[in-house]
C-alpha cells in the first residue's frame, strides 16, 4: 500500500514540473519585453535599465530565473498584480471560497441527479424513461453551458423573475466575510432572508455548471448497473426472492458505483474550468472570471499565478482520487 | 427451406454501411451533418443578405413569425441591424472550417509522434509520453485559455491552441494501437524483407491503426467546435465582426433582457451541430469497433 502511494505521488512530481515550466514560460513567450513596458513611453537609459534587470533578477541565466521563481512559488510568492497591486496569492485566497461553493453545489447537482437518472434507466432498459434519460445525457453532453446559462437566465430570470440575474449576493443585505463561503456566512449573520436569496443566486449557476458532468455520471451509471445486473450474484438474489428495491440499492449499486466514482473524480478538472464560462455568464465573483478578465487586461503576473494554482489543484484532485480508489479496489494497486 | 445466402462476403464498406445503418441516432446525426456542410459550401448563394451587412432601418427586428418580424430577416436582425440567419449560414463555414484545420493539425502530429513513440519505444517514448501525461492533466478549456493569453486573442490562434490541446488523445491512441500492432507476423515479415523503418510505420503499421482514430477525429471535431464557441464568447477566439456562432453569443449577452431572438438561435446551431457530431461518432464507433461485431 505504502509503495502504490509513493509511486502514485512520484508521478505527480514530473507533471508539475511541467506545469510550472509552462507557468514560467508563459511570462518570457509574451510579446514585449516586460522592462520596456515598465520604463513606460518616456524610456530609459542603460543604467537604469540594468539596475531594473538587476533588481528583477532578468540578468540571471533562465535556469536561475526558474529556480528562483518555483522558489518564491513554493513559499506562496506568486507575484504582484499589475491592476490591483495586490499579491496574486492574496487576491487567489479572496475569490477561490466563491468558486469551490459553485463547482461543489454543481457537483452535488450533478452526482444526485445523475446518479437517480442512471439507475432510473438501467433498472427500466429499452422503456420510455430509459430513451428519456439517454436523451437527456446526450443532449446535456453536447450543450454549450454558455449558451445554456443565458437560456436558463432568459427564462427564470427575465421572464418568471423566480431568481436574481447574477452575481452571488443581493446588495441590501450586508454580510461578514467570516469563512467566504456566503451560505455559511449569511447562516451566521442575523440579516433576515439572506439565507434564502444567497440560495436563490447559486441555483441557476450550479445546474448550468453541472449540466455536462450530470449527463457523463448518468451514462456512466447506466452502462455501468447494466454490467452488474447480468452477474451471477443478482441472479442468485434474485433467485433468494429478495425484493427487487434491495438487489438494486444493496446487491447491485455498490459494485456499480465504482467504475462511477473515477468518472466523478475526472469531472473536478472539467468543472473548475466550466466555471470560467459560468462565472462569466452569471457575474460570478471567482477565480474563473478573475482569470479572464486579467487575460483581457494583459495583468499577466496574475494570469500566470491563477493558472498555476488551477492546474495544482486539479492534479492534486487527481491524485487524491487515484489513491481512494487504490484504497476501494485492490487491483489497481498492485497493477504495475 | 433453402435461405438465400449470398456467397462473397460483404466488402468492408457495405459491412460498414450495414452496422452503420443500423443506428438511427448516427444516420439523423449524418444527415444534420451533411445539411451544415451543404449551408457551409453554398453560404454564398442560400445566404439572404451579406454576414456584416447592417441595415439601419431594422435594428433589432423580431423574427418573422414574431410579432414586428419582417419577411426579409427570418430569424430576425442583431443590435446593429445585421441578419441573423445569414449570419448563422456564413458561421456555419467559419466553424467547419475551424473545426477541420483543428482536427487535421491535431490528427498530423498527432499520428506522427504517437508511431515514433510506439514504434522507436524506450527514452523517445518516454519523452513523449510524459509530455503527452502533462497536457492532459490539464483540462482542454483551461490549457486553451492559457496558450491564447501568450499568443493574443484570435481565431488563428485559439485555432492552434485547441489543436495541441487536442494532441495527446490522438497521440495515445496511434500509440497504443502502434504497440499492439507491431510484434503481428505481417509486420517483422515486412521487416526480414527489408522495409525501412518510414515505410514499416506509414505504409505497413498505419493504416491498420485507422479505425479508432477515424472516430476520435469524429468526436475531437464536436470539441473543436464547442470549444473554439467557447473561446469565443470569452472574447479570445474569433473577434467582431467575424459571424462565429461563439462570439455572436457574447455579443449577444446585452438584449437578453430585450431581444431573445438574438440570444436563442447561435446557441442552438451550435448544440445541434455538436450533438450530430456526437451522434455520429458514437455509429462509427459502433460500426468500426470489431468487438461489438459478434
Amino acid at each position: 500500500m505504502l509503495y502504490f502511494i509513493l509511486r502514485r505521488i512520484g508521478m505527480v512530481i514530473p507533471t508539475f514540473i511541467g506545469v510550472s515550466l509552462f507557468a514560467f514560460a508563459l511570462i518570457h513567450l509574451i510579446p514585449g519585453d516586460p522592462v520596456t513596458v515598465m520604463g513606460g513611453e518616456r524610456g530609459m537609459t542603460a543604467t537604469e535599465r540594468a539596475e531594473l534587470e538587476a533588481m528583477l533578477g532578468l540578468d540571471k541565466p533562465i535556469w536561475v530565473q526558474y529556480f528562483q521563481y518555483i522558489g518564491n512559488v513554493l513559499q506562496g510568492d506568486l507575484g504582484t498584480s499589475y491592476v490591483s497591486r495586490e499579491p496574486v496569492m492574496s487576491e487567489f485566497l479572496t475569490l477561490f471560497p466563491a468558486t469551490i461553493e459553485l463547482t461543489v453545489c454543481a457537483a452535488i447537482f450533478a452526482s444526485v441527479v445523475g446518479l437517480t437518472l442512471g439507475i432510473l434507466a438501467a433498472v427500466r432498459r429499452g422503456g420510455l424513461l430509459d430513451h428519456t434519460v439517454m436523451t437527456i445525457s446526450l443532449t446535456g453532453y453536447s450543450m454549450p453551458i454558455f449558451w445554456w446559462g443565458l437560456l436558463l437566465m432568459l427564462l427564470f430570470s427575465v421572464n418568471l423573475g423566480w431568481t436574481p440575474v447574477s452575481g452571488r449576493m443581493d446588495v441590501i443585505y450586508w454580510i461578514d466575510e467570516v469563512t467566504g463561503f456566503m451560505l455559511i456566512d449569511t447562516l451566521l449573520s442575523d440579516e433576515e432572508g439572506a439565507f434564502t436569496a444567497a440560495v436563490q443566486h447559486l441555483i441557476l449557476p450550479s445546474i448550468v455548471l453541472g449540466t455536462i458532468p450530470m449527463a457523463v455520471i448518468a451514462r456512466m451509471t447506466r452502462s455501468s448497473m447494466l454490467e452488474v445486473l447480468g452477474e451471477d450474484y443478482i441472479r442468485t438474489a434474485r433467485a433468494k426472492g429478495l425484493s427487487k428495491r434491495r438487489i438494486i440499492v444493496k446487491h447491485a449499486l455498490r459494485n456499480a458505483l465504482i467504475p462511477v466514482i473515477t468518472v466523478m473524480g475526472l469531472q473536478v478538472g472539467l468543472l473548475l474550468s466550466g466555471a470560467i464560462l459560468t462565472e462569466t455568464i452569471f457575474a460570478w465573483p471567482g477565480i474563473g472570471k478573475w482569470l479572464v478578465e486579467s487575460i483581457s487586461r494583459r495583468d499577466y503576473p496574475v494570469v500566470q499565478g491563477g493558472l498555476l494554482l488551477i492546474a495544482t489543484i486539479i492534479i492534486l484532485v487527481n491524485l487524491l482520487v487515484d489513491l481512494m480508489y487504490g484504497v476501494v479496489n485492490p487491483r489497481v494497486r498492485h497493477s504495475k | 427451406m433453402t435461405q438465400q445466402l449470398s456467397a462473397k462476403p460483404m466488402s468492408p464498406l457495405a459491412e460498414f454501411w450495414f452496422y452503420f445503418s443500423q443506428n438511427r441516432g448516427a444516420l439523423a446525426g449524418l444527415a444534420f451533418v451533411v445539411f451544415i456542410v451543404l449551408l457551409a459550401v453554398f453560404a454564398n448563394f442560400i445566404a439572404p443578405h451579406h454576414p456584416h451587412e447592417q441595415f439601419r432601418d431594422a435594428i433589432l427586428v423580431p423574427p418573422v413569425w414574431a410579432e414586428g418580424g419582417m419577411s426579409q430577416y427570418w430569424l430576425g436582425t442583431d443590435g446593429v441591424g445585421r441578419d441573423i440567419l445569414s449570419r448563422l449560414i456564413h458561421g456555419a463555414r467559419l466553424s467547419l472550417l475551424i473545426g477541420l484545420l483543428i482536427v487535421t493539425l491535431s490528427l498530423i502530429m498527432g499520428i506522427c509522434l504517437g508511431l515514433i513513440a510506439g514504434y522507436f519505444g524506450g527514452f523517445v517514448d518516454t519523452a513523449i509520453m510524459r509530455f503527452a501525461d502533462i497536457l492532459l492533466s490539464m483540462p482542454a478549456l483551461l490549457l486553451a485559455i492559457a496558450i491564447v493569453a501568450i499568443l493574443g486573442p484570435s481565431i488563428v490562434n485559439s485555432s492552434l491552441a485547441l489543436s495541441l490541446v487536442y494532441l495527446p488523445h490522438y497521440v495515445r491512441l496511434t500509440r497504443a494501437s502502434v504497440l499492439s500492432e507491431i510484434n503481428k507476423d505481417y509486420v517483422v515479415s515486412s521487416r526480414v524483407a527489408g522495409a525501412g523503418s518510414l515505410r514499416l510505420m506509414f505504409i505497413t503499421i498505419l493504416p491498420n491503426c485507422l479505425a479508432p482514430l477515424i472516430v476520435q477525429a469524429t468526436l475531437g471535431f464536436s470539441n473543436a467546435i464547442l470549444d473554439m464557441a467557447a473561446l469565443g464568447f470569452l472574447g479570445l477566439g474569433a473577434q467582431p465582426p467575424l459571424p462565429e456562432w461563439g462570439s455572436m453569443l457574447a455579443t449577444a449577452r446585452e438584449f437578453i433582457q430585450s431581444a431573445w431572438w438574438v440570444v436563442t438561435f447561435p446557441g442552438l446551431i451550435i448544440l445541434l451541430t455538436v450533438l450530430a457530431f456526437n451522434l455520429m461518432g458514437d455509429g462509427l464507433r459502433d460500426a468500426l469497433d470489431p468487438k461489438l461485431k459478434q
